[in-house]
């Protein structure tokens, strides 16, 4: 008799809690659980890098200003979410996303394969004033990018939590973080060639917000769209294959 | 002030000017360690807010000390205080979302601040409402509830205290940190570490509070209202912990890294979220529901089993949903269809409360025509069981692939928060301020009825025009032209929203101006009662041997 049964258990407070606690857990376990375990979750790309710290800067930037509460980063297996925005998401692409920033809302357009479809000059004149390039936008303006100088000196902090969360961070990463976050944006410096020694001689070094002599915020956050989509030709070339196979 | 420090004893004033003495010191700390880091103007915060609070209890320090004949009576000034709160924060958050709503029909209201903008308010709307409105709403009415069904005064001064006034410090710190850009930008949990670790704390008071009240209670049964407050505390704080689990940069810096990536911690995230809703914003207040509406309509609850069926079944199965949030991502397939499976069975317990309550009012039926009050309460039950409805609906996959990253999951959202969250809360205040504050009732009733219409046509305006907007974004995005390539431009979409957008600013400000109206009729009767209370009146509180505490269901 249930109801029998539940008038004893409402008899006991700390009966109750021990099951409300206990009914609650089983479904967070089965489902997140073995996400860490089945090691498919997550697909092999071994051309998989690091952000930079000055594309971590502008992540963080990114995130600071809640970009993340109008353009999702996650395309979706739909023919016509591939068709307009790119391949589809792999779970690689954000293995070293602490936090990920998949979105949940599209009021602008996803963010996914946003990087080298612009150049540095429309990204910077759009988050300057959006509506001077898409007249119909929505979109704030963001021009205390350009007037903030970027907080470099404290990256190297950055990259060790990054380290302690399991992303593969090198010590000469984290000891030449700050140069590398100036070198980046800077290409006529000293500083520039650590860049793609220790990043890749792929990653983009040049002065993204179009001036060389400063480091701005909006270098940091012009660096990071430009990289969305760019760390792995993962997704690539699975879709190229896919094609091929028809 | 001196009223409420009165209440308590010498030592729990002494505990109290230690605790905010601790606590200013933090926010000293803070202030120093973290200059050039938004983490110093946090700790600023911290400290003007325990430092002023230092001088209030300092004022009522040398107040006589409160007598022994309290301990016959509930103790209510942490709720009456609690319920003003809940006001107050519901202006500023809705006032803040009919903001974010104007500026997306017009962007440049931002006049180039930084905090002024579209990315930074929208986490205050959405933490003032949830967690400011929301949860005060819950702590305040918990503690009467709590004490009423037990037939149980708390068991002692300070730690309701501690647990509300803490509360609302993390509500500050979240919202002031979201305008200086400090947030973890995981939806539903920006506030970053520090203030994460503080709500833990806070928590763990608000659990003992209640386990302490549940000891002392002269009931043998725990009523069915307190199964949903403490579902809410207790997985509420689960939630937080696991999906808060991350590294700082340094004890200086307010920012900090997930410990989580990717994929799994977009299924934290979204276990997390979903059971927000679940856990926050839906166990909680069908503990208000519980309580409220059969007290106000003077039924008792249409059924005992009912509740059970529904209490277990979502205490079950909600935990499972939360991946309804990622269908066609790049979460592993068997996980997205668990959650599916899960958000349909959930409409069972669902409509089992939303029935349970609705059936309550059979024989009560006039007065749900007459007060606007119990009519608060009866919309709300309609709303809960209609939005369940509709979330169980757009957690099936292919409706999700037309639903999600649009406006109606927006609709969706606020058909719960307006249309339950809102309603279920504002008549649990309307019938509980006229007994806090020993009135026969709130000092308009017309206003109520005011209050009433303007947060009806106000929801109902804005799910519209979100339903609408939604839909339209949805099929636009997959509409193909005869040449077999995409008809519409993403821009071509957003433009086609803009008089939608206009419609649910609309909505909200007439939802907002009702919360206005509402808070006017509080303070007007709690005016009334101190007018009365002056001229002499002694209100003697409720003993608990003529406790009204409600009818166990059933008995």
């Amino acid at each position: 008799m249930p109801e029998f049964f539940h008038r004893k258990i409402e008899r006991n407070a700390i009966g109750f809690v021990v099951a409300i606690v206990a009914v609650a857990s089983i479904g967070g376990l089965v489902e997140i659980a073995p996400l860490f375990t089945i090691h498919q979750t997550v697909e092999e790309a071994p051309d998989m890098r690091v952000y930079t710290p000055l594309e971590l800067a502008g992540r963080n930037i990114y995130i600071r200003e809640g970009c993340y509460a109008c353009h999702s980063q996650m395309i979706r297996t739909l023919r016509d979410e591939v068709e307009r925005y790119g391949p589809y998401s792999l779970a690689v692409e954000s293995k070293y996303d602490h936090p990920m920033l998949w979105g949940s809302k599209r009021t602008g357009p996803d963010l996914a394969r946003i990087g080298d479809k612009y150049s540095d000059a429309w990204h910077v004149r759009h988050l300057i004033n959006p509506r001077d390039v898409v007249p119909e936008s929505v979109m704030p303006k963001y021009g205390w990018l350009a007037r903030n100088e970027l907080r470099i000196e404290d990256l190297g902090a950055h990259l060790v939590a990054q380290q302690d969360v399991g992303v593969p961070y090198t010590q000469e990463m984290v000891d030449n973080a700050t140069r590398d976050a100036y070198g980046q944006a800077t290409p006529d410096t000293d500083a520039a060639s650590g860049v793609s020694e220790r990043y890749g001689a792929a990653t983009q070094v040049r002065a993204f917000d179009g001036d060389p002599a400063r480091v701005t915020e909006m270098d940091a956050l012009v660096a990071y769209l430009q990289i969305l989509g760019r760390l792995t030709e993962a997704p690539y070339k699975q879709s190229a294959a896919a094609e091929a196979g028809e | 002030m001196v009223r409420f420090v009165s209440g308590l004893t010498v030592t729990e004033r002494q505990v109290a000017l230690v605790v905010l003495l601790a606590l200013s010191l933090i926010g000293l700390a803070m202030a120093a360690a973290g200059r050039g880091d938004p983490m110093g103007a946090q700790g600023f915060i911290v400290m003007i807010f325990s430092v002023g609070l230092g001088f209030a209890v300092m004022s009522g320090y040398y107040a006589p000390e409160p007598d022994e004949s309290r301990l016959s009576r509930y103790y209510d000034d942490p709720t009456k205080v609690g319920i003003v709160l809940t006001m107050i924060w519901a202006v500023i958050g809705m006032a803040v979302g009919v903001w974010v709503a104007a500026l997306l029909a017009w962007p440049d209201l931002t006049f180039d601040a930084a905090w002024a903008s579209f990315g930074r308010l929208r986490p205050v709307h959405t933490s003032g409402v949830i967690f400011g409105f929301g949860g005060n709403a819950l702590i305040a009415t918990s503690f009467h509830v709590l004490q009423r069904t037990s037939r149980a005064r708390l068991p002692d001064q300070f730690t309701p205290w501690f647990v509300l006034i803490g509360y609302n410090l993390f509500c500050i710190v979240a919202a002031s940190g979201y305008l200086m850009g400090v947030t973890q930008s995981k939806e539903y949990a920006e506030p970053e570490w520090y203030a994460d670790i503080w709500l833990v704390i806070v928590w763990v008071a608000y659990f003992l509070l209640y386990l302490r009240t549940l000891a002392r209670r002269k009931e043998p049964h725990i009523y069915v209202a307190n199964w949903y407050y403490m579902a809410f505390i207790l997985v509420v704080a689960v939630l937080h912990i696991v999906n808060n689990l991350a590294v700082p940069v340094s004890f200086a810096h307010a920012k900090s890294y997930s410990l989580f990536s990717g994929v799994q911690d977009a299924m934290t995230e979204w276990w997390y979220g979903h059971n927000a809703v679940a856990f926050f914003l839906t166990s909680g207040f069908l503990g208000m529901m519980y309580y409220y509406l059969p007290k106000r309509a003077g039924r008792p609850i249409f059924s005992y089993r009912l509740s059970i069926i529904s209490f277990w079944g979502i205490t079950f199965l909600y935990m499972w949903a939360g991946s309804h949030h990622l269908h066609y991502t790049a979460l592993p397939q068997w996980v997205q269809t668990l959650g599916m499976t899960f958000s349909i069975m959930l409409l069972v317990p669902s409509w089992a409360s939303a029935g349970n309550a609705l059936a309550t009012l059979n024989g009560a039926w006039h007065k749900v025509r007459d007060d606007a009050t119990l009519r608060f309460m009866m919309v709300a039950a309609v709303f809960y069981g209609l939005s369940t409805f509709e979330g169980s609906f757009m957690a099936i996959r292919p409706v999700n692939s037309l639903s999600h990253y649009t406006d109606w999951t927006v609709g969706h959202v606020h058909a719960g928060a307006l249309g339950w969250v809102a309603m279920i809360t504002f008549g649990s205040i309307y019938a509980l301020v006229p007994w806090m504050w020993k009135r026969q009732a709130m000092y308009s009733s017309r206003l109520v009825e005011v209050h009433f219409w303007l947060a009806l046509a106000g929801t109902i305006v804005y799910v519209f025009a979100m339903w609408n907007s939604g839909i339209i974004q949805g099929l636009m995005w997959r509409t193909y032209n005869d040449g077999g390539t995409l008809a519409y431009s993403f821009i071509d979409s957003m433009v086609a929203m803009h008089p939608y957008y206009i419609a649910r600013a609309f909505g909200g400000l007439l939802f907002l101006s009702g919360a206005v109206v509402g808070t006017y009729n509080v303070w007007m009767t709690i005016r009334a009662a101190h007018a009365e209370a002056a001229a002499g009146e002694t209100g003697a509180d409720v003993p608990i041997a003529a406790g009204s505490g409600a009818m166990q269901a059933g008995e």
